[in-house]
């Protein structure tokens, strides 16, 4: 953009009201900050909307909030959240994840250096995963009015041809598979929260998982019925949700379903349940017995799948019950997470 | 994970059971109450009850120190935290537990109440000195365990020159709750219960020793074993149960050494005899009002009593009258035996105290254990 009076005060600066009310401020934030960070042919055209080619078939679209509290954690910041997060939905329904837009509404003070790094980890991990974020918007609100800074996203993908992947696609034998330990993410951010200051290495798994269910689907093929990514609720709710859906049951066996002992440490301090804490990089798979073990290899052979373990079976039940075989023998219903464990996690 | 697994064994929990199996006498029932919330979510959590044969039955006590607030002392909060000057520090557990007519500190909350959220004492300390302008008051409740944390909290404020900070004292003792239990138990014949022994609480000994259990096994008869929370721990004192009762015995046994001794923790409980003197009675969900049951300040502390600090009217609640959680809490019904049971009252929506927690009898029966009453009905 043309005509700023002054560069972009990076290192001291700080969103005010101007950044936000549409004037050459804005302009200047949009170009020399995020536009820097995003880079792409859609956006340097600077319209309003971007166009693009829509192929033939099914697409699918997607909108998502993050308001996470700290917006900086270990293993990432809200800004690569949003982008794994809007990925994986679109990949969850085995879809090629291609555009997003996103939305930002910053609160008045926010430290320009923050909002570079959220928006520089932003285009990284865009990058990564091959999409494009081709529109956006900026609001500046009163200082009180927002936390720091919130953001909302959309993203749009293309559907492969004859694939149908659905809630209420599970069927009873299936195998209930999961790519990698759970807890990481939720125990990460708590593990920030100022008043739950315990020291841990515990980094979030936050991760776009467009290119395991690439891997995923190409070993298992129709055998796959469903993915979805056991965000917040943790494995519990998403379990509990596709049961519903597919009007089954479900019968987990405790002693295989991964966790990392400092996760279940901590968990075990603060009094909750692993199956009830959200990851960000990391999927079920309800798949027919004959593909499971296939699957299995597939996720274990990639590197956001090693630790895939199979850890129970969908069964006939009209209760919809998630029942789990406890690792000390007894049995269990894992049910929602009632309650708020923690708000603003993602 | 190190000094959890170990007490978690599969291997060693099936040898327990199958000697709990070999050593119950068949020819008559055995029924243990746990006191502690904690070992009634050990107990849904690990799915013991499938680990014992039918005759040995586990009865849910009324350790739950979130379940036996009564709604009057929600209400009586409510109030306080709607004044404007108050910021009142709550423990996460309380929020939603029910008071009067739906209320709680979580609607409260909503309609502009200013409820903090703490994970400990501490924390309520830290927002007084960051709140110079504004009086904080720590909602204070729980059994033996959390009683000394509030009494160096107090230490702490008096320390510190604290002027703006306040408990509101709800915490109760673990004994006279027992008696009660078994004296009320023999009195109403009609809902009679029959406890034949007393799984003793883990933390709460570890501060009170053991000698305080003594008039149960005694006066009234009846064995009690102190036990740990982990589930290998349990397995362990139903064996020990099992073989009092066979061997008819009545005594006080310690199967968590680990952690407990006869005396307790003497600093503790001085620290709480320093601060803080028994009340006549106190009120409990389910129990009614039990004698020398509840703690307050010593004059000495009277200024950090916000009870009398902001002149708070005690307020009595009956509760709805469909609720079962007083014979819940007593043993004498199940969950299940509740028409509310599931249906009006569930973790979402808590009518009554036992679906506040997860350590409250209905509660932890919802969350972990429902599904054996639809195979108990599919197999009658």
């Amino acid at each position: 953009m043309r005509g700023h009076q002054r560069t972009l005060d990076i290192r001291n600066g700080c969103i005010d009201l101007s950044h936000g009310s549409g004037g050459r401020a804005m302009a200047q934030l949009i170009s020399g900050l995020f536009h820097e960070a995003f880079g792409n042919e859609w956006l340097a055209r600077g319209n309003d909307q971007s166009a693009f080619d829509v192929g033939g078939g099914r697409m699918v679209m997607t909108t998502d909030g993050y308001v996470v509290s700290p917006l900086f954690f270990p293993g990432g910041n809200i800004g690569s959240l949003a982008v794994h997060g809007t990925v994986n939905d679109i990949a969850m329904a085995g879809a090629r994840p291609l555009y997003m837009s996103a939305s930002f509404i910053i609160e008045e003070g926010f430290r320009l250096s923050h909002l570079k790094m959220i928006a520089e980890s932003m285009g990284e991990a865009a990058r990564a995963a091959g999409v494009h974020i081709i529109t956006g918007d900026t609001k500046v609100v009163e200082r009180g009015k927002a936390d720091g800074l919130f953001i909302s996203t959309a993203g749009v993908g293309v559907v492969p041809d004859g694939l149908d992947l659905s809630a209420e696609n599970a069927r009873v034998g299936d195998r209930v598979l999961i790519s990698g330990t759970l807890g990481d993410h939720g125990i990460a951010i708590m593990s920030k929260r100022q008043n739950l200051a315990f020291e841990t290495e515990i980094m979030s798994d936050s991760a776009s998982l467009h290119d395991l269910v690439v891997k995923i689907l190409e070993a298992g093929a129709h055998g796959v019925h469903l993915m979805r990514d056991p965000t917040r609720g943790g494995l519990a709710a998403t379990l509990n949700e596709i049961a519903q859906q597919s009007d089954l049951g479900f019968r987990l066996q405790e002693e295989v379903i991964p966790v990392k002992p400092d996760v279940a440490a901590a968990c075990e301090l603060l009094g909750i349940d692993p199956l009830h804490v959200a990851n960000e990089g990391k999927l079920v798979a309800i798949v027919s017995p004959e593909v499971a073990n296939a699957v299995l290899a597939a996720m274990r052979a990639h590197p956001l799948g090693c630790d895939a373990a199979e850890i129970g079976e969908a069964i006939a039940d009209d209760h919809h019950f998630v029942q789990m075989a406890t690792s000390f023998g007894g049995g269990r219903i894992v049910d929602w997470l009632s309650g708020e464990q923690l708000p603003r996690i993602c | 994970m190190k000094y959890a697994d170990e007490f978690r064994d599969k291997e060693i929990a099936l040898g327990l059971a199958k000697a709990i199996r070999a050593e119950a006498d068949l020819a008559r029932h055995y029924r243990f109450m746990e006191f502690c919330g904690g070992h009634t979510r050990t107990i849904s959590r690990y799915g013991l009850e499938d680990m014992l044969p039918n005759n040995v039955r586990m009865i849910h006590g009324p350790g739950c120190p979130v379940c036996v607030l009564p709604a009057g002392r929600i209400d009586m909060a409510i109030h306080l935290a709607m004044r404007p000057e108050v910021m009142l520090c709550v423990y996460g557990d309380l929020m939603r537990v029910p008071g009067s007519q739906g209320a709680s500190l979580l609607k409260a909350k909503a309609r502009g109440a200013d409820v903090r959220m703490v994970y400990s004492t501490i924390d309520a300390i830290r927002i007084a000195e960051e709140n110079p302008a504004r009086e904080v008051v720590f909602f204070a409740i729980g059994f033996e365990t959390t009683t000394p944390p509030t009494a160096i909290m107090i230490r702490l404020a008096e320390k510190k020159r604290l002027s703006n900070f306040s408990v509101f004292c709800n915490h109760v003792l673990t004994p006279p709750a027992m008696q009660n239990i078994l004296e009320s138990s023999d009195i109403d014949k009609a809902g009679r219960v029959e406890i034949d022994g007393f799984i003793g609480p883990a933390h709460v000994s570890i501060v009170i020793g053991t000698t305080p259990y003594e008039f149960v096994a005694g006066e009234f008869g009846k064995p009690v074993v102190i036990t740990g929370f982990e589930p290998l721990d349990m397995m362990q004192a139903i064996l020990m149960l099992v073989r009092q009762v066979n061997e008819h015995r009545h005594e006080v046994e310690n199967q968590y050494r680990r952690a407990v001794i006869r005396g307790g923790n003497l600093r503790a409980k001085e620290e709480v005899s320093d601060i803080f003197e028994l009340r006549d009675r106190f009120e409990w969900r389910g129990l009614g009002r039990v004698p020398y049951s509840g703690l307050r300040l010593k004059p000495a502390y009277t200024k950090y009593d916000a009870e009398l600090r902001f002149a708070m009217r005690e307020l009595c609640v009956a509760d709805d009258p469909a609720c079962e959680c007083g014979a819940i809490l007593r043993g004498i019904k199940k969950p299940v035996d509740c028409k509310l049971f599931g249906t009006v009252c569930t973790p979402e929506t808590p009518m009554g105290s036992c679906m506040v927690s997860s350590e409250g009898a209905c509660a932890a029966h919802w969350i972990y254990g429902r599904f054996r009453d639809h195979q108990q009905r599919q197999a009658s």
